[in-house]
């Protein structure tokens, strides 16, 4: 691998410019690890751009059909939550791409975080760093290097997807601006994720905090878009998704808010390099505190151990959903208050709720929290794999403890953490929702209608645990999973798919509630879906080779 | 039973990479058997099988009188392991991960535990990250050495350890002999073997290509003669076992066979000998030659298939 580097790059002569030597290296080393993976991600974002852009002109063809439906996303704050505003409902760019707006600059903001995170606090936790930084590498070459990266990948990404929108027959200028305003999501969170990378001493710390903070900027701007009357309010503004969505892309192309994206990914990326400049490698804010020197009595079985190494990051994602929760339960009872339209209704008898405009929202917002309920729930199962690569499973395995207590221990952990995150979800949105509206009898309606996404959360930690178990080089395939449904669930009408492409996504099945009809059927089906993806994922991991 | 750990034929292959390759190896019950090859030759994979970690492709494995994967877990509780590479647990106190390793093993011995903690200068209350290489390598140790087990298998056990620890360690693994427990060394570090081990075994490229006791092998190796005649030389050329031989006159040098030492003194001094120096055959010696015919065996059969092994740097 040392063989595609460049010959060692000769160190400046300033002594400010010694801590970035090495940048150049890091940053071709990087693009060697991650051609492939990148490639494939911007391929696929173009992909779900051009193609979304192609099927709404096919499915707006009349002015008319496409000011009615860009009316029916902007007078349901369901809606408005979910995608934002359509800014103008009589451009064709603007309707088309208005579910691919927010929530696409979203995951091209993921995408940026785990990109700086695995090549700068990842590399230096698993001690590679510490092989390179002995070499001619500066304090700041891994951190330049990784928000180069980010930042060459999403301007990569801007420019192919707006050629691609400019290929599907839509304007120039607009094509550019909506590339950009993922680009700009993008390089504002590969900032964040620096710093993420600098305050934790684990990557997997840094993507949960970097993550908190897209999850918050999302929610803001949700709530920012959804309570305004004609435009956004300012919640909307202190959001850098906000930002990306107040470019305006086909309605004006606003190229001037795109400064307020760069300035502040330049001032969180000097904390970045502030708090490299002040810390030791390897180290994050805080200084370990010394532990206990005998373990403490319940320290003596797989589970103990499995929860030990996974409650803080439970209790962290617990803090997140119980926020998010109030948030919208105190949102959805403001939502009521609006217009109630022919084109709004419309909407939500697609959406799937039939008792009003409040019930589609909260089921909508329900949806929105188990998929990222299913994020917590694919990670923790993962903890079962990054064990295993950090050899830290074989010391257990050699023991009497047999694989399949070690996998079912990590697994319980998964299972119960995702149910801990809705019971979270419902109870403090039913509370907000109930103390907002007045009502308190409407939170256990909120409780329950968190409790039925739960199998088709479960699915998705079963699908990572068969991943694991069968084929562990894969794991990541959790992931990919849960983008395809999300996809799928999003982008499936616009496509007009069949109904069974629909169904394979676990979140199809889920009862649209409160509102809609509760149905056991799907939920125990979905639930024995999850036990046998589990089941099968155990036994094969009981037949494969260790490490 | 006499036999802790026997092996014949071992099998275990990773995708194109044959790691070992009909691998044999015998140890009985209560020696310290020593498991020594170059990097890459198959050591740590015969170990991850003994554990179960790994499924051998064919060969006859039996460990403790049992199948390594299919009674895996009823056969860890009587044995301990130390890892390699020690990995430990961030968030957890080292005394945490050898009471949590004790516990799952089915229990700890607490005075031995503090005792272990003792000689090896150990501070219990750290966490994971913040251990050097050597302690972290110590809490393997304690958490293997405390517990009541018949057979601990060591991989590496003291790569990191201060030559101080490494007494120590010598000291255990001499103490857990003397009590009746079986230990499988893998070490790189030769004088730990000669003192410590009954037996040796060296593998090489997944075969074992020496098996015996410390004597047998050094029986193997060469001892270095130079001495200077009463007249030249004759017949040393072609008798068995001397190697490298360098005649100057009446000055003869070479190494021979230490088989064949007897005789071969017997033929010079009946051309008669002034003076005479030996240098007694090492061990180092015998691991030497056996690597670096390893080396070449590499370049000839393998070509760059098994690249990591080219770093076996025994320079001579
Ligand atoms: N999981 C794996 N996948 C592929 N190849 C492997 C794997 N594990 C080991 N190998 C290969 O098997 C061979 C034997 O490796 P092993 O770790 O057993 O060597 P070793 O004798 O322990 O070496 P060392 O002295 O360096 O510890 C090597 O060529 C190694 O590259
Ligand atoms: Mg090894």
């Amino acid at each position: 691998m040392t063989a595609t580097l460049a010959p060692p790059v000769t160190a400046p002569a300033t002594r400010q410019h010694e801590g970035f030597a090495g940048t150049g290296t890091l940053l071709r080393l990087a693009l060697r690890r991650d051609r492939i993976v990148a490639s494939i991600w911007i391929l696929l974002f173009v992909i779900m751009a051009a193609s979304s852009s192609s099927a709404s002109q096919d499915l707006y063809t009349t002015l008319e059909s496409r000011v009615r439906a860009a009316n029916a996303v902007n007078d349901t704050p369901a809606t408005l939550a979910l995608y934002g505003r359509v800014f103008d409902p009589t451009s064709l760019g603007a309707v088309s791409l208005i579910k691919l707006g927010a929530m696409g600059a979203a995951l091209v903001a993921l995408v940026a975080i785990f990109t700086v995170v695995r090549h700068t606090r990842a590399e230096e936790e698993a001690g590679r760093l510490e092989l390179l930084g002995a070499a001619v590498v500066g304090r700041y070459a891994s951190l330049t290097a990784a928000l180069l990266l980010a930042t060459g990948t999403s301007l990569v990404l801007a420019l192919l997807t707006g050629l691609s929108l400019m290929g599907t027959g839509l304007p120039a200028a607009g094509a550019l601006a909506f590339g950009l305003s993922w680009a700009g999501a993008g390089i504002a969170f590969a900032a964040v994720g620096a710093l993420a990378a600098q305050v934790t001493e684990s990557a997997r710390t840094a993507r949960g905090l970097a993550a908190a903070v897209l999850a918050a900027a999302y929610l803001l701007r949700a709530a920012g878009d959804a309570t305004g009357t004609d435009t956004s309010t300012w919640l909307s503004w202190v959001s850098p998704i906000g930002w990306a969505q107040q470019v305006r892309p086909f309605a004006g192309d606003r190229w001037w808010v795109l400064m307020y994206l760069v300035a502040f990914a330049v001032l969180v990326a000097a904390g970045a390099y502030a708090l490299a400049a002040r810390r030791d490698h390897g180290a994050g804010l805080l200084a370990q505190k010394p532990g206990r020197a005998t373990a403490s009595p319940s320290l003596s079985s797989p589970l103990a151990l499995a929860v030990r190494l996974q409650r803080g990051s439970v209790v962290g994602w617990l803090v997140g959903m119980a926020i998010g929760g109030l948030v919208l339960g105190s949102i959805a009872s403001q939502v009521g208050e609006f217009l109630d339209t022919d084109q709004a209704r419309d909407m939500i008898m697609k959406l799937g709720g039939e008792r009003g405009i409040v019930d589609a929202f909260l089921s909508a917002e329900m949806g929105i929290l188990a998929v990222v309920v299913s994020a917590f729930g694919i990670s923790s199962a993962m903890r079962l794999r990054s064990e295993e690569t950090a050899l830290r499973v074989e010391p257990i395995l050699a023991t009497r403890i047999g694989r399949f207590r070690w996998a079912a221990s990590h697994v319980v952990v998964a299972l119960a953490g995702t149910t801990l995150l809705m019971i979270a979800v419902g109870v403090f949105g039913g509370f907000a929702h109930g103390a907002a509206s007045g009502d308190m009898g409407a939170m256990g309606r909120v409780v329950v209608a968190a409790l039925v996404q739960l199998p088709s959360v479960w699915v998705l930690t079963g699908i990572t645990v068969l991943v694991f178990g069968a084929a562990p080089g894969l794991v990541m395939a959790g992931w990919g999973a849960l983008v395809a449904f999300l996809l799928l669930g999003q982008l499936g009408p616009i496509f007009e798919l069949p109904q069974w492409a629909m169904d394979i996504s676990p979140f199809t099945h889920t009862p649209k509630l409160p509102g809609a009809e509760f149905t056991a059927t799907p939920l125990v089906w979905l639930t024995v879906v999850a036990a046998a993806l589990v089941a099968a994922g155990l036994a094969a991991f009981r037949r494969r080779d260790v490490g | 039973m006499t036999t802790a750990i026997s092996v014949s034929g071992l099998v275990k292959t990773f995708g194109r990479t044959r790691a070992l390759d009909g691998l044999d190896l015998t140890v009985r019950t209560g020696e310290v058997h020593g498991f020594l090859g170059p990097n890459g030759s198959g050591k740590s994979t015969t170990i991850r099988v003994l554990l179960g970690l790994l499924r051998a492709d064919a060969g006859e494995t039996r460990l403790l009188g049992g199948d390594p994967w299919a009674d895996a877990t009823s056969l860890h509780r009587r044995l301990a392991y130390v890892p390699g590479d020690v990995s430990l647990w961030p968030n957890l106190s080292g005394g945490e991960v050898i009471d949590l390793l004790g516990r799952l093993r089915g229990g700890l011995d607490t005075r031995r535990r503090a005792d272990l903690l003792e000689r090896f200068d150990l501070d219990p209350t750290k966490k994971g990250r913040t251990y050097s290489k050597g302690n972290r390598q110590k809490v393997a140790l304690v958490a293997a050495l405390a517990s009541n087990v018949e057979l601990l298998i060591l991989d590496e056990p003291t790569s990191g350890l201060d030559p101080l620890m490494e007494a120590v360690f010598q000291d255990c693994v001499t103490e857990e002999r003397e009590r009746g427990r079986t230990v499988l060394l893998s070490s790189h570090i030769l004088a730990e073997v000669e003192s410590l081990c009954d037996r040796v075994s060296i593998i090489r490229l997944g075969r074992t290509v020496e098996t015996g006791t410390l004597s047998e092998l050094r029986h193997l190796t060469r001892t270095s003669i130079a001495a200077e005649l009463a007249a030249a030389p004759n017949g040393i050329a072609d008798h068995p076992g001397v190697h490298d031989l360098k005649v100057d006159g009446s000055q003869v040098r070479f190494d021979v066979d230490t088989k064949e030492l007897d005789s071969v003194l017997k033929r010079l001094t009946s051309v008669g000998v002034r003076s005479l120096t030996s240098q007694p055959p090492t061990l180092e010696e015998l691991f030497l030659r056996h690597y670096e015919a390893d080396m070449a065996a590499e370049n000839g059969r393998h070509g760059g298939a098994r690249s990591d092994q080219n770093n076996t740097g025994v320079a001579k």
